[in-house]
Order: structure tokens, then C-alpha cells, then sequence
């Protein structure tokens, strides 16, 4: 089938069978290997990507659901630098280990962000318990985002 | 959070102006993974690659009576359907012993089953297509006809007579035994006031690595060398051990380890299908891919633990422990794993029961049985949590028995900081251990009278919170003891290479790996600390035997105890190095002079002499305007293995603070201390989330990971959504404190922290919930600590 979208801004036209999933297109396809593929039964959360605006585990989407859509992977969402300062915060924090969860972990995060100026540690905890994380016990990346949502607030207060 | 304990020899090469050990710094080159630029192997794409499917049995134990992969060799994009026959006239099958593990027996394993499946999700096939999909697709195309066989499942039975015997030219099932016997038990037993029993019981679970194993193998047949690209904590024995298998000369494989989607133990093996992979490469010729999917994981991904123990505690009514004795069952799955062998956790579990205490008398049985269920093998904390658990739930049984605070009975028996050097019952040597200070430390931290005084204040309101505490001792910093003794092909020394590049920075190849401890961070700051340079300026290499010296890897918690002191060594001689060129350039002295600021300078007073860039320019572009004889000699190279004792072992204390629903069995963790004494920390933040991350594993224990398999040997919840992990939401908060004894085994003191959060994490919950449940006379010693246990065990259900 023929599909034409939005991928980090750019346009995209391909052909793709149906039971191309969506994050097999894009690290197959696109090459954008930034999605990560931890479970293909969408519960360990690191395929997670944002289609038109909200997360999704781009392994429960085929890829032609997304026609027309506009897809954001971690690698564009890096470079319009839209998660600098989380990226940041979860560098000064070591809340990556061996980093295989991050991006979906920072999918999630800033989503929660953008929903919520405060959330407390619980409400952080509670928005992420669906990407799994073996490395660093989760810790470490309840303290990033709780300091980039606080450094955000600061800003725009 | 940190008390150093007086090391008589100082840190002075470390403790210089502008060092960073002991302090947090941010691993280098983080961007890259949070950027998702990272390169996993799962990521990796070859020219001519195919993809590899391994059609798996489905069931525990079978004859292959027949295998038709004609009408599946006619689907699109197959490229190979091969058969365990075919595949074995390329790689030799192996069987998984050591030498010093005395007795220890297995039989030979291929790379894909041959006549037999002995376990459900062994590779009967495989199918290599030009994409994963299409194999998949070719899979099911693929005609196996199996003749059904009693599986052997239950590890209590597997060595009555009337089972069948997995491998007949064994002689019976088990793999394994060892019995240890220290000094007067019996006596001990009857001089004691009360003896308390329990058996101890453990769920089988896995690493759950978010990265599935993943290896492409790239057979050149114009160069005959091999290329394996895989996520492995331990390139060189891979290399080994593929070479050995192919018929091939060390020299003739390369293995090159990129970015790894964690590791935890699961990685340092090497599986079947893992040897197929590099097989099939060499057979077709081209690069194979293999990556497993999430089912696969659960049903080939070694598993762990799996034990019942039963235990034995004698105490006195003064509190005086008189004697440990424990009986250990664990059943391995059909085969010992190759190379490291399946009989090392039940061995750990004997070394270290009773470990932190003083008593001397100690009696231990430890049986490994084969079964028809996945292999087992070694995982974060091997045997750890099951000698802590044991350990430290019979000594909170004997406190309750005397009616003695579980605070006070350890005070009373753990052994006195004073005491080393000393040797355990089970004859481990101990170099210099820390429990009472790191006991006291945690009751500082977590207020424990505070908190005595709240579950006494809320229990009356119905509300059943527990305290838990484990000490425990962790085994680091492994000599050729742990593997080498016993013929396994396993380095236990490590190497660093150091090169001053043309601007004055430094490219660094070290033999340890990283999986995301920050081995990169901690070799930078050894050497940007001990050479006087920026870490920015350090380039730390991993994961080429190509290109890296010679050594073991990252596992066992021996990354910065033996990696780290190769890279202090290497550096000292590339500083002399750098400091003699210097001398000749500046007519002066090497004592006259230090490296400080990535320049070199007045040893007296610190003024500059000479940019390090600008000697390397001279030293790489104008060697002609040196002295005559001077021949510079910027690179080094040290490698490091600890002689004196064979582990540096490390201790700690655990305390869990919990929640129990008596009505609906579920535990709500509250809150978690830790304090550990891994001697000199590099690092403090990188410790403390190696802490974390061990602990929240040891949680997932403690609380939800079981591999349940059915009595047919059928793994029955292979997949995410019914092996429980744990997750943010369930997760508390960990405070983690340290005490720093460091060893005196090499110049940086570092022991291992790798392990340590895992070791004690199921213990201190599991004592914590009987504290909860003390109001209800009943005890829980078996984990998971699902609801069904909790209320089982209150009698509710």
C-alpha cells in the first residue's frame, strides 16, 4: 500500500505492506533506529513515538494508520531541541544506564511535561510505569524529570 | 553519606590537584544514546545480510523423528532452511564443565538440536531469509514431526529412580554436588538453646534485558575471517570460544561489541543459537542477524535461581548464633551452560551462607539437577539473594524465637570490624569488611526507632507495616579462582593502552566493556585524574579484539576493581613517558616536573612549562630538534589481576520499610535504605545507581518475577504482560549511604558495587513482610511475594 506522512518534518512517501508495524518502518525503512523494540506487545514502552501529538508504541501501529499523519521520532525531537534541557537533566542525573529505554523514556517524560507544569514524584512515577527500565531502578529518572518540570516552571513563572 | 576509613597507603596518585575520582561527573558520551544514536546491534545492517529464525521446539522433551523444510525452501526471500546436521558439519558441539567444579558432568550440545529437543524452545531449524518477517513466514512452512517424551520437571523428584534419566550416558540427573562440613555442627546444634527450620523457596526468573540478545556474524570468505558483531559483557571469550567450535584460529575472529541494550549476566554467555548465528555465516557465506524476539528471550535467555533451601539456625538465648546448616536443590535445565557451567550458584550459595557471621560451624548440601526446562545459568548476584535470603531470614527466625530485636542479634554476630584479615567456614578470605560500621550507619539513616515507634503506633489501627534488615557480603574483583582454575578460557586479568595523540589528548583502549555501569566514565577519570589531563580530552575504546588489549570484560562486578587499576597502572607509565620527553625538552628533570591542566609543569610550583599539545607536536612532527638518543615512547600499556586473594569481597546492609494489605495480599514498598562499602569509589553517583538498579531488580524478585512453567515443562508466561517486571509505579525510593574500606590489593582500592543492590534486596523485603506479619503468627519463605503466597499464608485462601 501506498502512504505518504510526516516524519520529524519531513515528507515521506513509501510503499509498505500492511502488516508493516510501525516501528519496524521506521528503523527498517527510514532507518531511524532511535525507536527502540523491546517487547513487538506494546508493554515495555521503548518503541514509543508521537503520532499527530500523543504517544503511541509504535509496535501496536501499523504503519498505514499512519497516512497522512505527522510522525516524531527521538531523533526529531532531539534536533528541533525541544527536549534539550530533559536530555540534560537526565545526563546530569545518570538516568540512563544503557540508554535502550531512553528514548521512549524522554517520549514519555515530555509528554507528561507538556500535560502537567508540576507533577509531584508520584504523578511522574505513576505517567512512566509503562516504559520499562532494567538499569537504573527509575530512581534516577523520577529525579530528571521532576528537575527539568521545576527549571521549566521557573522559567515561565 | 560517605565515611572513609583510614587506608594506610594513601591514594596519592589519585588524590592530586583537579582529580576526579571520588567525584560525580557525567559519563561521557551520553548524547549519543539519548538522541537515539546510539548503535545497537539490533540496529546494525550489513551489505548481503539475512536475517536467521530458529524454528524452536515446542515441546520439553522429544525425539526429532523427521524434518521437512522442502516446501519452506520454496518461500519468498529464503535464502537457507538448516537442519542440527547439517549445521554440525561446521561448528563442533560443546559440553559445559570446569575442572574445579569437582564432579560436575553435562552432556555435548549443539548448536541446533540433533535426533533430540530437550527443552521447550530449543532451536530444531533454522531459517535464514532476507528478512526477519519472511523467515518467520518460512518458518511455519517448515515440517517437524516429534515423538513426545516424559519431561523431567519437578527438581524434587528429577533423581528418584523411577524418573527418566534426561542423558542416559550420565548415569542419573544429577549435575552436581557439593557438601562442605566446618567445624563441630552437630555439637553446636545440641549446645543451643533453640533451632529453628525453615526452607527457603525461590522463583525461577530471568534478566528481561530490554535489548533482546542480538549478534550479526559476518563470515568474509576471500579474508577467512569472521566478524561477530554481538552485545556481549566479554568479547575475548567469545572470540575463544567461536573459534574454537569453527575450527578456526583465534586470530581468524574478531569480536566487536558496540552499544548494549543491558546485560546483567545474560550477556556474558554464549548460546546456541547465539553459536548457530556464527555458524550459519560461515556456512552461507554471508552476514547473518539474529536477534530474539521477546518469547524467545523468556524461553532461551538463561534463567536463574530456582532453588529451595533448606535451612538450619542454632542460637543461643544470649543471642550467640551456634551454627548455619542449609540444604540447597536447584534444577539447571537439560544441559550445563557452556562456557561458564550451571553449577556456580549453587557453589556461591554454599561459599556464602552464613558469610557476615561469626559462628564457625557450618554444614551445607548443594544438588544440581538436570531438568527439561530452559538452562540456567549465571545472573546479577549469582547465588547471592539465595544464600542472603536464607541467611538472613534464618537469623530473623532465631531473633523472633529468643524474643530478640533483629538489630541486636546481628550486633551480637556479625563479624567485628576489627577482625581481618579473616577466612569464613566455607574457607572465603576476607580482606577488610565493614558490617557493624555499615549497620549503624543504615539505622542512622532510615531512623530505625522512629520508624519501631510508627508500626507500633499504626498497627493498632489495623495498618501492618514491616522492617526488614540483610547484611550481606558480595563477591568482587574475581581472580582466575572464579573460572581459570577450571579450564575455562576466561580472562580474569585486564589491560589498558594508552596513546598521547598529536594534540595532546589521549586515546585509551581498555579490555573491560560497557553495558551502561559507565566503564567509559570511570577509565576517563583514572586517567584524565592520574595523568593530570581533562577528561574530555581521554577517548576510552571498548569492545574490539582487534584492538583492545587482552581481557575479561565487564561481569562480576570486576569493571573498575581490575579494568580501573590496568588503566592507573598504564597511566603512571605514560605520565613517566610524557615527564622524560618533557625533561629532554626543557633540560630539566622528570622529578622536576608534573603534569597538571593538560600541560606540563613546576613539580614545586605549579607554573606551566609546556602545553602537552605542544610536546606531542614536537615529540610526532619535529623528533629532529630532541636530543640525540632520545627516542620518545608515548603509549603504555598495563594489565592488572588481582594475586593475594581470589575475590575482593565487599559488604552491606539492606533495610526495606513496607506496607502489607491483609486483606487483599498486596505489599506496598515504602521506602528502601542501602549502605555498602565497595572500597574506593570512583564514582559516587555511578555507585549509587548501580545500587538502585541492582536493588529494583532484587525487588522484581522479591515481589513479582517467576518463570512458570506447567508440569509438561511448558514455560507459560513468556511474554511481558505475565512475567511481571517491576516498574516505576511499584518502585520506592532508595537512599543508598556508604562506609569505603578500600583494598589494599591494588593502588585505586576499588572493589565491585555491580552486585551489592541485588544481593540483599529479596532478603530485606521478605523479613520485612514477616515483620508485618508477626501479629499474625504466620511466616511467608518463598519469593515472589505474590497476593496468592501473602494470603496463603494468612490463611486466607
Amino acid at each position: 500500500m501506498s502512504i505518504s506522512l510526516h516524519v520529524n518534518g519531513e515528507r515521506v512517501d513509501a510503499h509498505v505492506l500492511p502488516r508493516l508495524n510501525l516501528a519496524d518502518f521506521l528503523r527498517e525503512h527510514l532507518q531511524l533506529t532511535g525507536t527502540h523494540v523491546g517487547c513487538e506487545h506494546g508493554f515495555c514502552g521503548a518503541c514509543t513515538v508521537r503520532v499527530n501529538g500523543e504517544i503511541v508504541r509504535s509496535c501496536l501501529m501499523l504503519a498505514v494508520q499512519t497516512h497522512g499523519a505527522s510522525v516524531q521520532t527521538i531523533e526529531g525531537l532531539s534536533d528541533t531541541g525541544e527536549i534539550a534541557d530533559l536530555q540534560a537533566a537526565f545526563r546530569d542525573r545518570n538516568a540512563l544506564q544503557c540508554g535502550y529505554c531512553t528514548p521512549g523514556m524522554l517520549m514519555a517524560a515530555q509528554d507528561l511535561l507538556k500535560q502537567e507544569a508540576a507533577p509531584d514524584r508520584e504523578r511522574i512515577r505513576e505517567h512512566l510505569s509503562g516504559n520499562y527500565c532494567r538499569c537504573t531502578g527509575y530512581q534516577a529518572i523520577v529525579d530528571a524529570v521532576e528537575t527539568t518540570a521545576k527549571a521549566r516552571n521557573g522559567r515561565s513563572s | 553519606m560517605t565515611e572513609v576509613r583510614p587506608n594506610s597507603e594513601g591514594l596519592s596518585v589519585l588524590d592530586r590537584p583537579n582529580s576526579y575520582i571520588g567525584k560525580t561527573v557525567p559519563r561521557p558520551n551520553l548524547d549519543r544514546l539519548m538522541q537515539g544514536r546510539g548503535l545497537y546491534v539490533s540496529d546494525m545492517e550489513l551489505p548481503r545480510m539475512a536475517h536467521v529464525m530458529f524454528l524452536r521446539s515446542p515441546h520439553a522433551h522429544a525425539k526429532i523423528a523427521g524434518i521437512d523444510p522442502s516446501a519452506a525452501r520454496q518461500m519468498p526471500g529464503v535464502v537457507a532452511v538448516v537442519t542440527g546436521h547439517e549445521l554440525a558439519k561446521v561448528i563442533t558441539p560443546w559440553v559445559g564443565v570446569l575442572s574445579h567444579l569437582k564432579g560436575l558432568k553435562s552432556a555435548p550440545q549443539h548448536a541446533i538440536a540433533i535426533n533430540r529437543v530437550c527443552w521447550q524452545g530449543e532451536a530444531v531449524a533454522a531459517v535464514v531469509a532476507t528478512s526477519r518477517a519472511l523467515a518467520e513466514d518460512a518458518a511455519e512452512a517448515v515440517f517437524v514431526e516429534y515423538d513426545a517424551l516424559d519431561a523431567v520437571t519437578d527438581m524434587r523428584t528429577a533423581l528418584d529412580p523411577q524418573i527418566p534419566v534426561i542423558h542416559p550416558s550420565l548415569g542419573d540427573n544429577l549435575a552436581f554436588e557439593r557438601i562442605l562440613d566446618a567445624g563441630k555442627v552437630d555439637q553446636a546444634l545440641a549446645d543451643s538453646d533453640e533451632i529453628v527450620e525453615a526452607e527457603f523457596m525461590f522463583g525461577r526468573h530471568t534478566g528481561v534485558t530490554l535489548e533482546p540478545r542480538a549478534v550479526v556474524a559476518d563470515w568474509n570468505a576471500a579474508e577467512a575471517r569472521l566478524t561477530i558483531y554481538q552485545g556481549t559483557q566479554a568479547p575475548h571469550m567469545v572470540q575463544n570460544i567461536a573459534a574454537l567450535h569453527l575450527g578456526l584460529a583465534e586470530r581468524q575472529v574478531r569480536v566487536v561489541c558496540k552499544d548494549v541494550g543491558g546485560s546483567f549476566g545474560i550477556k556474558v554467555h554464549i548460546y546456541a543459537d547465539e553459536m548457530a548465528t556464527y555458524a550459519l555465516s560461515k556456512l552461507l557465506r554471508r552476514p547473518i542477524k539474529f536477534v530474539a524476539d521477546r518469547v524467545e528471550s523468556f524461553n532461551t535467555d538463561i534463567h536463574a535461581r530456582d532453588h529451595r533451601c533448606k535451612g538450619r539456625i542454632g542460637v543461643k538465648r544470649d543471642g550467640t548464633i551456634t551454627a548455619f546448616e542449609i540444604d540447597d536443590l536447584t534444577g539447571i535445565g537439560p544441559y550445563s551452560m557452556y562456557p561458564r557451567t550451571s553449577a556456580i550458584e549453587a557453589n556461591q550459595v554454599v561459599n556464602l551462607v552464613g558469610g557476615p557471621y561469626v559462628t564457625r560451624n557450618y554444614r551445607a548440601r548443594a544438588r544440581v539437577v538436570f531438568q527439561n526446562k530452559n538452562v540456567m545459568c549465571q545472573y546479577r548476584a549469582v547465588g547471592h539473594p539465595i544464600a542472603c535470603s536464607v541467611t538472613e531470614g534464618l537469623v530473623d527466625l532465631a531473633a523472633a524465637r529468643i524474643g530478640m530485636d533483629p538489630v541486636e542479634i546481628r550486633r551480637r554476630n556479625l563479624v567485628p570490624d576489627d577482625a581481618y584479615p579473616c577466612t569464613s567456614p566455607s574457607g572465603l578470605r576476607f580482606e577488610q569488611l565493614s558490617h557493624h560500621a555499615s549497620l549503624g550507619k543504615l539505622l542512622g539513616m532510615m531512623d530505625y526507632e522512629g520508624l519501631r515507634a510508627q508500626q507500633a503506633a499504626l498497627r493498632k489501627n489495623g495498618i501492618h507495616r514491616g522492617i526488614g534488615i540483610a547484611s550481606f557480603i558480595e563477591v568482587t574483583n574475581p581472580s582466575a579462582a572464579f573460572y581459570g582454575v577450571g579450564g575455562a578460557r576466561i580472562s580474569s586479568q585486564d589491560g589498558v593502552a594508552l596513546r598521547l595523540d598529536a594534540q595532546g589528548a589521549v586515546i585509551c583502549h581498555t579490555s573491560i566493556t560497557e553495558q551502561g555501569q559507565g566503564s567509559e566514565s570511570l577509565t576517563a577519570q583514572i586517567v584524565g585524574s592520574v595523568l593530570g589531563i581533562s577528561m574530555e580530552r581521554v577517548r576510552v575504546i571498548l569492545g574490539d579484539t582487534d584492538n583492545t588489549p587482552y581481557g575479561g570484560g565487564t561481569w562480576a562486578s570486576r569493571g573498575a576493581g581490575i579494568g580501573g587499576e590496568a588503566a592507573l597502572q598504564a597511566t603512571k607509565i605514560l605520565r613517566k613517558n610524557i615527564l622524560d620527553v618533557a625533561a629532554a625538552i626543557l633540560q630539566s628533570t622528570a622529578a622536576e616536573l608534573d603534569i597538571a591542566n593538560n600541560a606540563v609543569v613546576n613539580a614545586g610550583d605549579g607554573a606551566p612549562r609546556i602545553e602537552l599539545e605542544e610536546l606531542a607536536r614536537i615529540v610526532y612532527f619535529r623528533p629532529d630538534t630532541l636530543p640525540p638518543g632520545i627516542q620518545p615512547e608515548l603509549m603504555a600499556t598495563r594489565h592488572f589481576v588481582p594475586r593475594e586473594y581470589p575475590f575482593a569481597f565487599t559488604n552491606g546492609v539492606q533495610a526495606s520499610w513496607l506496607e502489607v494489605d491483609t486483606e487483599t495480599g498486596f505489599i506496598k514498598l515504602l521506602k528502601h535504605w542501602v549502605v555498602e562499602d565497595c572500597g574506593t569509589i570512583i564514582n559516587p553517583q555511578l555507585v549509587d545507581e548501580q545500587i538502585r538498579g541492582g536493588v529494583v531488580q532484587g525487588l522484581g524478585a522479591a515481589l513479582f518475577e517467576k518463570c512458570v512453567y506447567d508440569e509438561r515443562g511448558q514455560l507459560t508466561n513468556a511474554n511481558m504482560a505475565d512475567y511481571l517486571v517491576p516498574m516505576s509505579g511499584e518502585m520506592p525510593d532508595i537512599d543508598v549511604g556508604h562506609v569505603v574500606s578500600p583494598t589494599l590489593e591494588s593502588e585505586l582500592g576499588a572493589k565491585g558495587a555491580g552486585e551489592a543492590g541485588t544481593a540483599g534486596a529479596a532478603a530485606a523485603v521478605a523479613n520485612a513482610l514477616n515483620d508485618a506479619l508477626a501479629p499474625f503468627g504466620t511466616i511467608v519463605t518463598e519469593i515472589p511475594l505474590t497476593p496468592r503466597v501473602i494470603l496463603t499464608a494468612l490463611g486466607r485462601i
